[in-house]
């Protein structure tokens, strides 16, 4: 027994990696959902939710047709789902990045059963994100204006104080470097792949996919060291991007959003949803492919600790809003506030704040936090709790300074298809890519494991 | 002052001929790095399934040099910002928003964040892809494990001082379990 061993054994630490996994185990493990034929319960859901994803397309066929007229978008409730979605599910995206890059930077060897998901979690939901950003302008194929570019109507460029053009460049700047640290560190597991595969067919594909990866010293030296920068890259990213989505509403001048606390209230509520479908995903995912030796009760455990700090910190944050509103002596300040309470979407406003602040309050007994029913629930019930708040948020716009522009925002059947459609199109790419991809890190798992004669680090 | 050294830019050589010694576990290959490099097999390498702790210091390997790529393409990136968002709003389209300064900016500051993180982090990848030899469709593999549980060690023909019986038995000494000698023509 090594030392390391020893002392984990003493303090109690449990195992990364249980079930006395050799390195062979742990490859054969985790490339099975790969190398075997589906199973029927994947075939049903993959059909399920590409049927939703088909029909979410021909809507926005349809929306593109018609316009945006079919939606429940109103003066003065301008935003509606659309934007609700977007935030809803570029925050979704944050935990992956978090997982990946800050985990990474304090050690948490913990991340790395976790983290390859979550950052395919980011990509899939900041594209579902980027998809509603899109639509959302009205004339989507216009979206390209966006882009600063030498274009033929004259000297015109885009307006660089303009927080729509702040989104575009840091979402796609976020979903950039997600996607190159995300496949950087695919290419030595997608090699594992190649080497193991027996059909021809099989063998070209993950030679394509992982670029010709060897595995030398040298090669290796080099990724440690870009998978560090990318992680110091992104974790100011992180904050950067929902930092900037809150200024989509903090750079305005309407009471409610006009606040300095935005941009933090924002990346915790962020990283709170995200690590909620985290959990979501994880749970399932080590039932359906029997990893439970490679995403512990640990794990499990950790995420939802993060759940109930992050929770602590939304509920701290709905809180201060509150009181600064009163604080500030600004009526309409005060009146936003209470008619977000009290006023006639008061109901959604009761569902965030018992969703969000009173469900996570479960995991202050361990029992709970290691109860797989209770923490699915709950992770559930989280996500449903921030995308009320997203919806609270933008509802505050019903009720500008003047009583006569007042009106209701009530959704239509297409902004719920739109909703449910962002759902068909995310589990759709998290399906096929749990198909074709490892859903862990195989080579970071093994950086990790208990070895028996005595390990390097 | 601490300056870029050239060999901090390692690259990946092609693997065509050679030794190749397999090991079990991480212990025995770092063991074999150390030996190899007592040896003065200049160009060796080892070829392993997971980044091995120590095996840099085995090999004899110096630290990467790609931060350095990020910080230069991050000042680049960084430089683009400012003066794209300078030039068109101050010089190539002024427009007079209620009288604000036509260089506000504060306003730029999000942008020259976001290109500066951009850019250093896609060359630094561009690098990292440039020194790995990848993206390449026809590699050759020299054995299906060394992706999964095993380490090898490879001692190419171009090494200085190799002697192919000589380094046959070399790595057989070390404990390899597998020693094989791999020719360009036998390649599949």
């Amino acid at each position: 027994m090594s030392l390391t061993q020893a002392v984990r054994d003493k303090l109690d630490i449990p195992d990364l990696v249980t079930g006395g996994k050799s390195l062979k185990d742990v490859t054969v493990d985790i490339a099975k959902p790969n190398e075997d034929f589906p199973t029927k319960l994947w075939w049903n859901t993959f059909l399920l939710v590409l049927t939703i994803t088909l029909i979410d397309v021909a809507i926005i066929g349809y929306l593109f047709y018609e316009g945006l007229y079919l939606l429940g978008i109103n003066n003065p409730v301008g935003w509606g789902f659309f934007v609700v979605n977007f935030v809803f599910w570029i925050g979704i995206g944050h935990a992956g990045t978090l997982i990946s890059a800050v985990l990474f930077l304090f050690r948490q060897g913990w991340r790395t059963g976790i983290n390859r998901a979550a950052e395919a979690m980011t990509i899939f939901a900041v594209l579902v994100a980027a998809s509603n950003l899109i639509l959302h302008v009205g004339r989507p194929w216009l979206g390209f204006w966006l882009f600063p570019y030498p274009n033929e109507r004259g000297p015109l460029w885009v307006n660089f104080r303009s927080p729509l053009i702040w989104d575009t460049f840091a979402v796609s700047t976020y979903l950039s470097i997600s996607m190159v640290f995300w496949y950087l560190g695919l290419i030595p597991d997608l090699a594992t792949l190649r080497d193991r595969a027996t059909e021809t067919w099989r063998k070209n594909l993950y030679n394509v996919l992982s670029f010709g990866w060897v595995g030398s010293a040298r090669s290796w030296s080099h990724l440690e060291i870009v998978s560090m920068i990318l992680a110091a890259l992104s974790t100011p990213l992180v904050l950067s991007v929902h930092t900037i989505v809150s200024f989509d509403f903090a750079v305005s001048i309407l009471p409610g959003w006009h606040t300095t606390i935005f941009p933090p209230y924002f990346v915790a509520g962020a990283i709170f949803s995200g690590f909620a479908m985290v959990v979501t995903l994880m749970v399932i995912a080590r039932e359906v492919f029997n990893l439970k030796n490679y995403i512990t009760m640990k794990h499990l455990d950790n995420m939802n600790k993060i759940m109930m700090v992050t929770g602590l910190i939304v509920g701290l944050a709905y809180g201060t809003e509150f009181f600064i509103a009163w604080y500030s002596g600004n009526e309409y300040e005060v009146f936003a506030f209470w008619n977000r309470a009290f006023g006639p979407y008061g109901w959604a406003y009761f569902i965030m704040i018992s969703c969000n602040v009173l469900s996570p309050q479960v995991f202050w007994f361990r029992k709970l936090r290691y109860n797989i029913p209770v923490m699915f629930v709950a992770s559930l019930v989280v996500n449903v709790g921030m995308w009320f708040e997203r919806f609270v948020i933008m509802m505050t716009l019903n009720r500008d300074f003047l009583p006569s522009s007042w009106a209701m925002y009530t959704p239509t059947l297409f902004d719920y298809a739109m909703l449910i459609g962002t759902f068909g199109i995310f589990f759709t790419l998290f399906l096929l890519w749990c198909r074709i991809m490892p859903v862990i890190a195989i080579a970071e798992v093994k950086t990790v494991m208990p070895q028996k004669e005595g390990a390097h680090h | 002052m601490y300056l870029p050294k050239l060999e901090q830019f390692h690259k990946y050589k092609e693997m065509d001929e050679g030794v190749l010694g397999l090991f079990e576990t991480p212990e025995a290959i770092i063991h074999a790095a150390e030996k190899a490099k007592e040896k003065d097999y200049k160009g060796f390498d080892c070829i392993l399934p997971y980044p091995v702790h120590g095996i840099d210091e085995a090999m004899g390997t110096p630290r990467s040099g790609l931060p350095w790529v990020t910080f230069f393409a991050g000042i680049f990136g960084c430089t683009i910002g400012i003066l794209f968002q300078y030039l068109t709003h101050a010089h190539d389209w002024p427009l007079n928003i209620s009288g604000k300064s036509l260089n506000a900016w504060f306003a730029y500051v999000p942008i020259i964040f976001e290109l500066t993180v951009f850019s250093a982090g896609i060359y630094t990848v561009a690098a990292l892809c440039f020194l790995s030899g990848i993206p390449k469709a026809t590699r050759r593999i020299l054995h299906p494990d060394l992706t999964s549980h095993r380490f090898g060690l490879w001692i190419p023909k171009s090494a200085k001082g190799y002697n192919e019986s000589e380094v046959l038995s070399f790595v057989k000494g070390l404990g390899g379990a597998e020693v094989t000698v791999v020719k360009p023509e036998n390649q599949k």
